[in-house]
């Protein structure tokens, strides 16, 4: 099944919540939706799925227009962000009720109920109520429940974004184990740009109910289109810097000049805004050709295997991830490095002219 | 503004009115201090008991068992308010009626402290946390950071404050404003030298926040230590598990003197370490970090299974003996299918007796 | 949220629509149709126009100086009441415990009053604000003040006020108390943190969540006591005099009293129209002052 939505715009009240979005999504897909809070990502979930019917613009499945469908008639599944059990049934009737909804033979609701079970290592909770659970393990059973209704399409809210910080990671790193090969086309929203990057597959990043860069997860991180993508997928935060390029050499507003080599070579006379992401900007010379920058630390993170050094340059506050620990006191001087091979250069729309070379891992 | 030397004396909590086994309490019985002025976080998975501790210091739980001191004084028994404590909590408390400089001021107007000076103090603390532009603004139509920032400036804004308690207070905020945030509650705690203290899940806030981490499993507190420290020196295999992401690799090993053997691999170790009663539960840890993809001969023989991209650098996840250990590569490495070998460093492989450091 | 439409779900509402098609609809007709007539229900009609309508907004003619009389009685009853009922429901509320065993019965005796029909509210304070048989009437009136809600005016109103804060104040009570617990406790622990007095709480925390819920309140018990009929009839039954009669108590007089349904229809006509708009400006007057504030944020 291929689902297409086509030009869907939601209007609420005066304000749009998705604005001309047209994505389409491939059978045995895994698509993130990545974007921070209220960037239209539950919107246009719910409008996958029949919940909500878009204000103008059309959903197709398989080239049937469906728009206006209710969910109860189309092939849907859904896991919310707080975990959603029913609290009166067993684990094991939870996983069951989609199965029982549909009248399939109770031989079979036990096969389904036991595999599922068994992927999402919930065997020994069978029993329990919901309630009696740790979150990590309702929101498997919220997942199992989930994909024992083998729907063409499952929709993900943010499922780990209320779990504890080490139970998000294990089950995150489980994740791609569920979606692996049924032919469903999966779709997750997050807000963690590390979350999309783990997953895969294909990422639609958002900012305000608009889609700015869809496609392959590694080329949207590392080639997005335009400054609004490379800000949305990044963790830490990008740093810029603006540069200007007359005469045959780019000249920065944080110090130094470039010549025209690597990412910069060919560039028309203008200006241009220069990103890098954060692990790119070293706080020693690691290699030749490196440019340095001249800055005052206004405080330094240290997580002990590697520390964030926030430093105030001319005209920005920028972010360097340094490996190992650096104590580095506020108001102390110091000088970061730049790789110009590092650079995202965005023309003054914002959109990419050039980028790092880059290969898939 | 006034520090506090927080000290707990043999406290221990359990919500249960009849306490038998050591699986009733919330927090076990305990003995911390902790200096004027620092930064300490309380972490651990949900259910570990930091909350608890963070009522028991803040006042809204009492105890069952042992003392609370601030600078000396007994304060067990004190209610909240009169512990001169200041809280931030998981979703921003804000007073919706009125204006972000009327939040601010409010704790010193309960106060009847005199109306200049509640002028200059909000201004002060406005400054502090970039809120200067947005003082005669609604608190209620500002966005979840903003709000947060007003709840930690009420708290700024009492010049008898003795400590700073924090619950989970960055739980609303989307990861880009967490920087920020973050930052602004470094430059907070370097300007104000408050004691505060920070309870969350999520290592990363913890370890950048706190000079001094303390890190509870279960009601009991596991290890406290610098970042550093607990990211270099695990001192039980939990919070080498806890702490890094990935957390540390933990192998069953049989160790004999410098070497260690893990399935059919061997390694060295840095020091020799003596025999081990054979019951003992003996395991190896080594963080992901310290991991090198070599080009066969030496290190842990394993098979690949995936290798992650995690943006600034990569996870190779692989299976030794059927127990998954991961290791961390750079950004660009390229890393061969099929089997690989592992090289440890072996001043960063530690030695676990059931669970705990041993050091040789 | 909007689902997407099934016109089938209209056939859900058909045997609403004819029971109340039936019930009002129908009766509403007949009672616009009587209001333009002159008739004593005989079937013999002597078309009026808006005679009627003229009489009850002139305060000279009979018909008007009874309604506009009626209508002032009702707007002072009404006010009375909820400046009472309003304040006394929000402290009741705040004093009702939120949590523990006496949580269940604080609630039982605060439905208990509006449980009771009205009919046998009206009944019971009758009997008990009796001079001679009622605890109210005999105590008040052994403390020496004359008390007699038959003849005094003062007595009469004073019975009905009573009557009617007791009968309805746990409305306001019950809604506040919802409103009340829905706040979260990080919002009163803050506040002890804060060191706010009880009152700055009540003023900063409480009141504001409660405005909705006291929107809804205060209308509902506007409504009510503007219309109110049974139980001021059936302790004072309109007396002494015409001194507890509101418009209700006037309509009926006039109905079946003395069989003008002409009059009376038109009346009844009048008095719904201006509770509904009394309703909508009070309605949207809290509204746009509520969404008057939001705009001013952010």
């Amino acid at each position: 099944m291929t689902i297409t939505v086509e030009n869907v715009t939601k209007v609420v009240r005066g304000s749009m919540h998705v604005r001309d979005v047209s994505l389409s999504l491939a059978p045995g897909t895994i698509n993130i939706l990545l974007g921070p809070t209220l960037s239209g990502k539950t919107s246009i979930m719910r409008l996958l799925a029949g919940l909500d019917a878009p204000t103008s613009g059309r959903v197709l499945v398989d080239g049937d227009d469906v728009t206006g469908k209710p969910v109860r008639e189309r092939s849907v599944a859904m896991v919310y962000q707080q975990f959603i059990n029913y609290p009166v049934m067993t684990v094991y009737e939870n996983i069951a009720s989609p199965l029982r909804v549909r009248g399939v033979a109770k031989a079979e609701i036990d096969a389904k109920v036991k595999r599922a079970a068994k992927l999402l290592r919930l065997e020994p909770y069978l029993d329990r109520l919901p309630l009696s659970l740790s979150g990590g393990q309702q929101q498997r059973t919220a997942i199992a429940r989930a994909l024992v209704k083998e729907a063409k399409l499952v929709l993900l809210d943010e499922p780990l974004a209320n779990l504890d910080y080490k139970l998000r990671e294990e089950l995150r790193t489980e994740l791609p184990r569920f979606f692996a090969g049924k032919g469903t086309i999966f779709v997750y929203a997050t807000t963690e740009p590390s979350e999309a990057l783990l997953l895969g597959g294909n990422t639609a990043t958002l900012r305000e109910g608009a889609v700015t860069q869809f496609g392959p997860t590694p080329e949207v991180y590392r080639s997005p289109k335009d400054k609004a993508t490379a800000c949305i997928f990044s963790d830490p935060p990008m740093n810029f810097l603006t540069v200007r390029v007359e005469g045959g050499s780019a000249v920065s507003d944080v110090g130094p000049s470039f010549d025209l080599t690597g990412t910069l070579k060919d560039l028309p006379d203008g200006r241009f805004e220069v990103g890098i992401r954060p692990n790119h900007v070293s706080l020693g010379p690691y290699a030749q050709k490196l440019a340095v920058v001249k800055g005052t630390v206004a405080v330094s993170e240290i997580t002990g295997s590697e520390s964030f050094v926030h430093v105030d340059v001319p005209n920005a506050r920028w972010i360097a991830l340094a490996r190992g620990v650096h104590e580095l006191q506020p108001g102390q001087t110091i000088e970061i490095y730049l790789d110009p091979s590092k650079f995202f250069v965005f023309d003054v729309d914002g959109h990419l002219v050039r980028a790092p070379d880059w290969k898939a891992a | 503004m006034t520090m506090a030397r927080i000290e707990l004396n043999n406290l221990a909590h359990s919500y249960k009115h009849r306490f038998s086994d050591s699986s009733d309490w919330a927090v076990k019985p305990m003995t911390m201090v902790w200096d004027d002025g620092g930064a300490y976080a309380l972490l651990g998975p949900s259910g570990c008991g930091k909350t608890t501790l963070l009522n028991i210091i803040s006042g809204l739980v009492t105890p069952s068992e042992g003392k609370v001191l601030f600078d000396d004084i007994d304060v067990t028994t004190l209610p909240t308010e009169q512990r001169n404590i200041a809280q931030v909590f998981q979703f921003p408390v804000i007073y919706d009626t009125m204006t972000v400089a009327e939040n601010l001021a409010f704790p010193l107007r309960n106060r009847g402290v005199e109306r200049r000076r509640i002028a200059e103090r909000v201004k002060q603390v406005a400054s502090m946390l970039d809120l200067s532009s947005d003082l005669e603004r609604m608190a209620s139509g500002l966005t979840a950071d903003m709000k947060q920032k007003i709840s930690l400036g009420r708290g700024l804004v009492r010049e008898d404050v003795r400590a700073i308690l924090f619950d989970e207070p960055l739980t609303v905020i989307d990861p880009h404003l967490k920087w920020q945030l973050r930052g602004a509650l470094k430059r907070v705690h370097r300007h104000s030298r408050t004691t505060m203290v920070y309870v969350t899940h999520d290592q990363t806030e913890a370890l950048t926040f706190a000079d001094k981490v303390v890190v509870m499993l279960e009601g009991e507190v596991v290890q406290i230590g610098t970042p550093q420290e607990l990211f270099e020196e695990p001192a039980h295999t939990f919070v080498g598990y806890f702490i890094g992401s990935p957390g540390m690799n933990v192998l069953p090993a049989v160790v004999e003197g410098c070497k260690a053997h893990i399935g059919d691999s061997a390694i060295t170790l840095a020091c020799r370490y003596p025999k081990f009663a054979s019951e003992k539960k003996i395991e190896v840890g080594i963080r992901p970090e310290f991991l090198r993809v070599g080009n066969g001969g030496q290190g842990l023989k394993v098979n690949l299974l995936r290798v992650e991209d995690a943006g600034s650098r990569r996870i190779v996840r692989a299976e030794l003996d059927g127990l998954p250990i991961a290791a961390i590569v750079a950004e660009d490495a390229a890393v061969s299918a099929g089997c690989l070998s592992l090289e440890p460093d072996p001043e960063h492989v530690h030695v676990y007796v059931d669970s705990k450091l041993v050091r040789a | 949220m909007d689902k997407p439409l099934d016109n089938r779900a209209w056939f859900l509402v058909v045997p609403v629509v004819a029971i109340v098609a039936f019930n009002a609809v129908l009766p509403l007709m007949t009672v616009i149709n009587y209001s333009v007539q002159d008739t004593f229900g005989n079937n013999q009609f002597f078309w009026n126009g808006v005679g009627w309508y003229k009489d009850l907004l002139d305060p000279s003619a009979e018909l008007g100086s009874r309604f506009l009389a009626a209508l002032g009685r009702n707007s002072v009853f009404s006010i009375i009441v909820l400046a009472i009922e309003v304040p006394l429901g929000i402290l009741v509320s705040l004093c009702m415990p939120k949590k523990g065993p006496g949580v269940a019965f604080c609630l039982v005796i605060m439905a208990l009053p509006l449980l009771v029909p009205w009919n046998v509210v009206g009944t019971i304070w009758q009997i008990f604000a009796r001079s001679d048989i009622g605890l109210l009437g005999w105590t008040v009136n052994h403390l020496g003040i004359d008390y007699n809600y038959t003849a005094g005016f003062f007595a009469a109103w004073f019975t009905i006020i009573v009557m009617d804060v007791w009968h309805w104040t746990s409305l306001i009570a019950l809604l506040c108390y919802a409103g009340l617990k829905s706040i979260p406790d990080a919002f009163y622990q803050a506040a002890r943190i804060d060191g706010a007095s009880r009152w700055a709480v009540f003023r900063a925390i409480e009141l504001p969540k409660l405005r909705r819920v006291l929107l809804i309140g205060v209308l509902l018990r506007f409504m009510d006591s503007f219309m109110i009929y049974t139980e001021p009839f059936v302790v004072t039954g309109g007396g002494p005099g015409n001194s507890t009669t509101g418009v209700s108590i006037e309509l009926v007089k006039i109905a079946l009293g003395q069989f003008d349904l002409g009059k009376a229809a038109a009346m009844s006509i009048v008095y719904n129209l201006i509770i509904l708009a009394s309703c909508w400006v009070f309605y949207t007057v809290m509204t746009n002052t509520r969404e008057a504030r939001q705009e001013r944020l952010a």
